[in-house]
């Protein structure tokens, strides 16, 4: 019986000695933080996707609480919602997000449009490494899905022409697959623009024309006819200034005049984004 | 000094076809294409345009920054194009096309002989610059560039490398063979530049015959002729320097830092024939072979002969290839038509049939140390892969010594999975660039 009561008195001695030294530390030794930080990282979406430039959601988080130049407004995925929230939280100002979406500036299938056959690693940079990539046109996309991998938000998916396809309702514009495409086929467009250009290849017409049938050979018919000169000739490539687009435009003349129809409406009409937004 | 060698491989050579048969030069191509990236730096800048009347050595592009290197035109005649063209290594480029007028005149300037015992070395590594002389064994690192080491690095041994390693390529043995002369003369005038002693001729010991011409040749000359085992991959300058002068060049480090200078015996000849005959370089050795072409052979071809027209002075191909590689079958570069011309580092063309390619499907490592045993640099091959296979680019640079690779192929050579190693590794470094320069 002394001994059982000799342990407790012994072990209670132990414990009330850690317990004193783990008090002292948790006072002397505690990192001061934030308590906003928490509940901004909260609010963010958790998508750990990088788009806002710092490493991650907490990452972020911790910028704009402690840092009074941190803008609220830089998590794209989280749109207007997020960054009215944030502003409130930071008592800053929210500047307008554009909600924006991926899209993919190539319509020539992936198979079927190739000078050799790829048999190395399923990834669209490795392929790159021999001689440029296994598709005709250096520019087009190859179609091995590295931009599927990169998308946490699982708005890709590579469709029956091998070219990846842009879930409109699952994208949330963080543009991690434009960064990660090596070939650069991935454009971020502002929601709601009628129209785009199809196309990514910078050669010259009679090159384009003897590679791909949907691409963009650079004849500027969409320049001449465009009433708002919202089109430019830029490298062989028509470029659409969408803001002018959406702003000016309701009858979309360049559709009809391109060529090669590589000029085509955008899949999701401008009030049905709205509704999403 | 020449201890038991561990790391490496020893595959099968295939020289046979091609290592009895005499340097042939027949008939010159219709036209050209000269890329103007044919070298490690920057791309040259074109000064002629189309429809330029060319004479053979004439200035067609000039080199550009400090590491960059001049083209010269390879044909007399009409230029017929400056466009985009397929390149063997970049996939398209610029190019210059010359199409020839069967004149094939020299320009006027070239072609002065000159006694390069008295000139002074500026004046060499001018003429050496001048004449757009690159490493020949495939690298193509600009030669004037490794010839002026910065101040601090004193260089105290020249190696000459002879080994040619890779299996198929037989043009340095028949140009150690056959102009034996023009090498010695080469490595004397680069020893003369570089203000040295000790030079290492290294040659691998499956070429006795050049090792006995080269002693030849070199006799009364200070220069040491060695045999080296034979071993892939030998050709390679660090291993080259382990071998023969036991240093071992620190990683991320070139053989300057450690005072050794490594020229191929192909440079030497066209060092040569710059400094001593005024002729720039138009023209190299490639050697033809593979199971698909129909009659091997060691060519001497204009650089910008295509493909298809070396092919075709072989006989053709017998069977159509399913893989033509510019280059040895380890570190060559695989060809998807044979429209590409021959650049300055092409050493070989090889075509082969589909029984020859071994190209099964991969499954994944099961860590059996193969490749660990076979890496000439002491690398990790076996982690490298996994970790490009997951996009680990940053922990493969950091901890696996990733830049050290030099893409040899040992690794994905032995390894039972067929493993595409040297692929993973290039991913990995592509990657790593990329993250890098964001």
């Amino acid at each position: 019986m002394v001994i059982v009561i000799a342990i407790i008195g012994v072990m209670a001695l132990v414990g009330l000695f850690f317990g004193l030294v783990l008090a002292f530390a948790n006072k002397k030794l505690a990192v001061e933080m934030n308590p906003l930080i928490h509940v901004v990282e909260d609010v963010l979406p958790k998508g750990q996707c990088g788009a806002c430039g710092y490493a991650g959601c907490q990452a972020y988080a911790e910028a704009v609480v402690l840092d009074k130049d941190v803008s609220p407004s830089l998590c794209i995925p989280g749109k207007k919602a997020v960054s009215e929230q944030v502003a409130k939280l930071t008592g800053k100002a929210a500047a307008e997000i554009e909600p924006q979406y991926a899209f993919i500036k190539c319509c020539q299938p992936a198979v079927g449009n190739n000078k050799y056959d790829y048999s190395g690693i399923n990834d669209c940079l490795a392929a790159t490494l021999c001689q440029g990539g296994p598709k005709e046109c250096k520019y087009g996309c190859i179609g091995l899905g590295t931009c599927v991998k990169q998308c946490v938000f699982d708005a890709l998916q590579i469709n029956e022409n091998g070219l990846p396809e842009v879930d409109e309702e699952k994208c949330t514009g963080c543009g991690k697959c434009a960064t990660a495409c090596p070939k650069k086929v991935i454009a971020m467009i502002p929601a709601g623009s009628h129209v785009s250009v199809h196309c990514n290849s910078l050669d010259t017409g009679a090159v384009v024309r003897k590679i791909c049938k949907v691409g963009c050979i650079g004849c500027g018919v969409c320049v001449k006819q465009c009433p708002y000169s919202a089109i430019i000739m830029k490298d062989n490539l028509a470029v659409i200034d969408s803001s002018i687009c959406m702003d000016k435009c309701d009858n979309s003349v360049c559709l009809e005049k391109c060529p090669s129809k590589v000029i085509r409406t955008y899949k999701i009409s401008l009030p049905e984004i709205k509704n999403a937004v | 000094m020449l201890g038991k060698l561990k790391w490496g491989i020893h595959p099968e050579t295939h020289k046979t076809p091609t290592e009895e048969k005499t340097i042939e030069s027949n008939a010159l191509p219709l036209k050209v294409i000269l890329p103007v990236s044919q070298h490690i730096g920057t791309p040259s800048r074109p000064i002629i345009k189309k429809g330029d009347v060319v004479k053979k050595g004439q200035l067609i592009a000039e080199g550009s920054g400090p590491v960059s290197s001049n083209i010269h035109a390879t044909l007399s005649g009409k230029v017929a194009e400056v466009s985009e063209r397929p390149h063997p290594i970049m996939g398209t480029c610029l190019a210059i096309t010359i199409e020839n007028d069967g004149l094939d005149e020299w320009a006027e300037d070239v072609l002065t002989e000159r006694d390069w015992q008295n000139l002074d070395n500026a004046e060499i590594i001018q003429i050496i610059k001048d004449a757009g002389i690159v490493g020949m064994g495939g690298a193509t690192f600009p030669s004037n560039v490794k010839l002026s080491p910065p101040k601090d690095n004193k260089i105290d041994t020249l190696i000459i490398n002879g080994a040619e390693c890779e299996p198929f390529l037989t043009a340095d043995h028949r140009m150690m063979l056959e102009h034996s002369e023009r090498i010695a003369v080469g490595i004397l005038i680069l020893k003369k530049v570089l203000g040295l002693e000790n030079v290492i001729l290294g040659i691998e010991d499956n070429k006795t015959n050049a090792i006995k011409v080269m002693d030849k040749a070199l006799a009364g000359t200070n220069v040491k002729v060695m045999a080296i085992p034979t071993r892939y991959p030998h050709g390679a300058e660090k291993i080259l320097i382990r071998t023969i002068l036991n240093r071992e060049v620190p990683s991320g480090k070139l053989p300057m830092s450690i005072g050794v200078v490594v020229q191929n015996v192909a440079t030497a000849v066209a060092v040569c024939d710059a400094v001593r005959n005024g002729i720039p370089l138009v023209e190299r050795i490639v050697t033809v072979s593979g199971s698909a072409i129909a009659e091997p052979k060691n060519l001497k071809l204009r650089i910008g002969t295509s493909f298809a027209h070396a092919v075709e002075q072989c006989g053709g191909f017998k069977v159509t290839p399913e893989k033509i590689i510019m280059g040895g079958p380890f570190m060559g570069v695989t060809q998807y038509t044979t429209d590409v011309p021959i650049i300055k580092g092409t050493n070989g063309i090889l075509a082969f049939t589909k029984e020859e390619i071994q190209c099964g499907p991969q499954s994944p490592c099961i860590r059996c140390g193969q490749c660990l045993k076979a890496c000439p640099m002491g690398l990790n091959p076996s982690m490298l892969s996994i970790l490009g296979e997951r996009s680990f680019a940053e922990e493969a640079l950091n901890e696996y010594h990733l830049l050290d690779c030099m893409e040899c192929g040992c690794c994905a050579y032995v390894c039972p999975a067929k493993r595409r190693i040297v692929h993973y590794i290039r991913y990995s470094k592509k990657l790593s660039a990329q993250k890098g320069g964001q």
